[in-house]
């Protein structure tokens, strides 16, 4: 199961739990528990301001917020009017204004505009601001709603924070760390403590240690564990994975037609007819679940033999009495309908998805990247890449192989880093200098170094290191020293299957089938060698060349 | 590009890649829309509210009772007038003042006066806690205050050193919001200098506080402070981020011509000041063009101005309007060419898509004649034919055309392929001629239509006695 930070970027931090014995075992704890908390603190801090009320939502709480709670419930609380935030000036008719939003300053900044304009006109109101998850900058005076996570699925826990990637990773603002703790203490008061907590990286171990904070000023709970072992990884112990294209069908689905807070649009060419449908992708749909984790090759025929049963169930209505008909059509029919319009989206989804795949010429995109992994004809992967530019096709598509090639290669050399920068920028337009400087920062795209600047950046690193308080690496130095190793790590993990073997999709071996047998995900390969050791030992190696960082706890 | 090389073909041919492709001709794929017909035309009994009932319960990912539904509404509400138009005044005083909501409107009005006295939380009673606030706490029985978001105060911590140690202890907490919120207080009560100074030492809090520097705004201070810590690429960057925020093209020119003096590193210094070049001709170009009446614009008006697009574009929007002009013009193609040192690669690739969507073939064709000594022409060109084909046929050119181009791959499987995924007849049918393939020829001529041209062409050349047939 999985815990993510959601962000928008192809780039995602999450907390991978494991359970107990059996990893993929069944029987997951009901997380229904999680949203009902979420809603009653939502309806106290509604009620801490009676009476008839206007409520200001963030736009991209909504999504989640639909999910905790709906329109009657508000209504029963009082709420009259919904606005969504626009930090434009507001037409309301209320004397009581109420604001969840996220800890954003321009937003603080409009509602105190806003309330200012207030005054100045004369009027008078009532404001309330509720932040979520967390207030910011030590405010004590607003009120938190503390919905940390949301149950995307019946296995799958979101933080849906679009920032966090950002924050955390790019400028080094850690306000994000007490929520990834505050969410686990959340799920640890609620389900039972944990007996064992896994994690690699920097951002993990603060998580951890605000955590533990949280738990050990706490009160004691004992019962009986329902997840055994969590799993913290930050995000840039692996940024391969997430660069690659997944050929099974929810990640086909998600990079065609973008999969947000669980649930996706399908447009007109999809639903054959002329309006769009959102759908909501979870386990609940029973055409959905099965596909959703095989490899696309295998959809079709499920599809087609589907729709093969589907008729034989329709055609069992020729020649019923009146009886049988009654029976048939209060027992079966509306799971057939169902089955039916399910069925029809899926099959509309995969045409649409073949024919874009198709025209996008994603045969080619796919074979460099699995060239990039494998380390082979780099030539010819960079001359592909800038042609990609060159043809000014799909701006992200060039960016993520642009990314894929500097951490498979260490970084790119001085003269090719250069043309193509300069051609990417022609391209798509040269305000992106914006954009490769922070690729740059984050160690995504990256300059391989001369050992020339690389002398010079160490000394600099070297007297920090002698300052005082300092005492280890700082980050911005660190991105610059940091090597992705991933050919070293790649070998180290059998992450590549082997030149020319066979690898059959339907049958899949292993993870790797997740990317057509190229390629096994290294963070998960990792969790995997972690969970089968109960620690990091013989994996001394490994997390050197992940800049370390590990740790492993029992019992918290 | 030519990556086809046999032992590749072999090697995708024959590995764990075979399974399936993104390709048109996959059998898989066929019987999939089979199925979209079949499961489109099943029979249902519709009864209307039936369908109705599947839709709101299982279908929608928004159901009926949707908040973000709800909000779509009452945004369509305001606009249809049944709001009042105008702010009511209000002069009922409120006399409740229970929960929480009754501080903020002084908060508020701290917060805009651009002082940062709104996060100093020490100005406010706490809500819950207020019976345990206590004003002489220790370092870290404040730093754990604010973690918890219980009342405290930092004022009593003067000293310079007294300072500095609630920030290392709040870097130690690894507590961003608690990080920051000492920051603004240090901000407000440290001279500037000396808080540079201070944080030059300390990378974590640096970066928080250039972090908040660049959320809330405070663009002058933000370049002050990467000035003193000698970031000055990082700060020539900052600056020109801001050219985003300007609407107006003049001024736009304007401050990008004022980043030309920025401490840029070398290669950046160069696109900063292609930036400047582009937008300059960018307007000149747009003030000729929006009034331009020639039969190109009149046949393909514009659909877009050509202002702030990329390089690229522009190269492609000059190939299209204005091919052929001398280069002395600004809006000609080898201006911009030349100006922006465009490879040949890159001009071939845009001017053959440009001078493909006009179906001008002619111009296509002289884009890859060159002369050799003896003056006798051969088409040449840095982009592998196969390529040149894909960008003709992506255009709609005629097979006539794409014929020819065809005809100048090297590698002969290519030639095949790429001839029978554009069914161009007579390359095929020469291929198997010279291979001597009685079979193939004769497995092709049943997939054509009798009587058609090829058809006949291929009917010719199998009763030839000529030809020696292998097979």
């Amino acid at each position: 199961m999985f815990i993510s930070i959601y962000s928008p970027a192809p780039v995602v931090w999450h907390l991978q739990m494991a359970q107990t014995e059996r990893r993929d075992a069944p029987g997951l704890p009901d997380f229904f528990q999680l949203k009902r908390l979420a809603r009653d603190q939502l309806i106290f801090l509604l009620e801490e301001l009676p009476g008839k009320k206007d409520l200001f939502i963030d736009a991209d709480l909504m999504s989640p917020l639909d999910r905790i709670a709906n329109v009657t419930i508000l209504k029963q609380h009082e709420v009259d009017k919904l606005y969504k935030v626009e930090l434009k000036p507001i037409v309301s008719g209320s004397d009581q204004l109420c604001f969840l939003i996220r800890p954003r300053i321009k937003t603080v900044k409009w509602i105190s505009d806003l309330v200012n304009s207030d005054k100045t006109a004369g009027r008078f109101r009532r404001y309330k601001i509720i932040f979520t998850p967390q207030k910011f900058y030590a405010y004590v005076t607003t009120d938190e709603w503390n919905f940390y996570i949301l149950p995307l699925d019946d296995d799958i826990l979101s933080l849906e924070l679009p920032e966090f990637f950002r924050d955390t990773f790019l400028e080094g603002d850690q306000r994000w760390m007490t929520t990834g703790g505050g969410a686990l203490h959340l799920l640890q008061s609620v389900y039972g403590s944990f007996s064992k907590v896994y994690g690699i990286g920097r951002c993990a171990k603060m998580v951890y240690e605000s955590w533990r904070e949280l738990t050990e000023e706490g009160e004691q709970r004992t019962r009986q564990p329902e997840f055994a072992k969590v799993f913290l990884i930050d995000r840039d112990v692996d940024y391969v994975t997430p660069l690659c294209s997944q050929v099974v069908y929810e990640g086909l689905v998600d990079d065609i037609f973008r999969i947000k807070c669980g649930s996706v649009e399908f447009g007109p060419d999809v639903t054959s007819s002329d309006k769009s449908i959102k759908v909501m992708l979870t386990s609940q749909d029973q055409v959905f679940s099965e596909i959703r984790n095989e490899h696309f090759s295998n959809v079709f025929g499920f599809l087609s033999q589907k729709a093969k049963n589907l008729q034989t169930a329709y055609d069992k209505r020729r020649g019923m009495d009146i009886q049988q008909m009654k029976a048939f059509v209060a027992d079966e029919l509306k799971g057939l309908k169902q089955e039916h319009r399910l069925l029809s989206l899926h099959i509309g989804a995969s045409e649409s998805i073949m024919k874009k795949k198709t025209k996008q010429d994603f045969q080619e995109l796919l074979k460099t990247e699995h060239s990039l992994l494998e380390g082979f004809e780099t030539r010819e992967s960079i001359a592909y890449i800038e042609e990609h530019i060159n043809r000014q096709v799909s701006m992200i598509d060039s960016l993520r192989l642009l990314c894929l090639l500097s951490i498979t290669e260490n970084g790119l050399l001085s003269k090719d880093y250069r043309s193509l920068k300069a051609q990417y920028l022609q391209s798509y337009g040269m305000d992106h200098l914006l954009t490769f400087a922070n690729l740059r920062q984050l160690g995504l795209l990256e300059e391989q170094q001369t050992g020339e600047t690389l002398t010079v950046m160490e000394s600099k690193v070297g007297k920090l290191v002698n300052d005082k308080t300092v005492g280890k690496l700082t980050d911005a130095f660190s991105s610059l020293a940091k090597k992705s190793n991933f050919r070293a790590l790649s070998k180290r993990l059998a992450l590549v299957p082997k030149y020319g073997e066979e690898y059959d999709l339907r049958v899949p071996r292993d993870m790797a089938y997740i990317f057509s047998g190229a390629y096994v995900p290294l963070s998960c390969k990792l969790i995997e060698q972690v969970l089968e050791r109960d620690g990091w030992t013989g994996l001394e190696e490994v997390t050197r060349m992940l800049n370390g960082q590990e740790f492993a706890v029992t019992g918290l | 590009m030519s990556r086809a090389k046999p032992e590749d073909d072999e090697y995708w041919n024959s590995s764990k890649y075979r399974a399936f492709t993104f390709e048109d001709d996959d059998d898989e794929f066929s019987r999939l829309k089979e199925s979209k017909r079949a499961v489109n035309s099943m029979l249902v009994d519709d009864d209307e509210d039936d369908v109705e009932d599947v839709e709101r319960v299982s279908w929608s990912g928004e159901p009926v009772e949707s908040i973000s539904w709800s909000v779509k509404e009452t945004a369509s509400s305001i606009r249809s007038g049944s709001e009042q138009g105008f702010p009511r005044i209000d002069t009922t005083p409120s006399l409740s003042k229970q929960g929480s909501g009754y501080s903020l409107s002084s908060l508020f009005k701290a917060f805009s006066e651009s002082s940062v006295r709104a996060y100093a939380p020490e100005l406010r009673r706490p809500r819950s806690d207020g019976k345990d606030f206590v004003s002489d706490l220790s370092l870290d029985e404040t730093i754990r205050r604010m973690q918890k978001g219980r009342g405290f105060s930092l004022e009593k911590f003067r000293s310079l050193q007294d300072k500095l140690l609630l920030l290392d202890k709040a870097v130690s907490a690894h507590d961003g919001n608690v990080i920051t919120a000492v920051l603004i207080y240090l901000k407000r009560s440290l001279s500037k200098e000396i808080l540079f100074r201070e944080l030059m030492s300390r990378e974590v809090a640096l970066r928080h506080y250039i972090h908040f520097l660049k959320e809330t705004g405070e663009q002058k201070l933000l370049m002050d402070l990467l000035k003193a810590l000698g970031r000055t690429e990082d700060m020539a960057l900052m600056q020109y981020k801001e050219h985003l925020n300007i609407k107006d093209e003049g001024r736009r020119k304007d401050f990008l011509k004022s980043c030309l003096s920025l401490p840029f590193s070398q290669d950046d210094a160069a696109h900063v000041q292609d930036h400047y070049t582009l937008l300059e001709r960018q307007i000149i170009i747009e003030e000729y063009d929006k009034k331009a009446v020639t039969d190109v614009f009149k046949k393909f008006p514009r659909k877009a101005s050509i202002l702030n697009m990329p390089i690229i574009t522009t190269l492609y929007y000059s190939c299209f309007y204005h091919y052929g002009e001398l280069e002395g013009t600004f809006s000609s193609p080898s201006n911009i060419r030349k100006t922006f040192r465009i490879s040949e690669k890159q001009y071939i690739l845009t001017a053959l898509g440009a001078r493909a969507k006009l179906r001008s073939w002619s111009d296509v064709d002289s884009l890859f004649n060159t002369k050799n000594w003896l003056g006798y022409t051969k088409k040449r060109s840095p982009i592998a034919f196969h390529r040149v084909v894909d960008i003709l046929q992506k255009n709609s050119a005629p097979v006539q055309v794409l014929q020819d181009y065809v005809n100048l791959i090297d590698d002969p499987e290519l030639k095949l392929s790429v001839a029978l995924k554009y069914k161009c007849h007579d390359v095929i049918i020469n291929t198997y001629r010279d291979l001597k393939d009685r079979q193939l020829l004769v497995s092709y001529r049943d997939k054509l239509e009798q009587d058609s041209p090829e058809y006949r062409k291929i009917q010719e050349l199998l009763s030839n006695g000529q030809v020696r047939w292998k097979n």
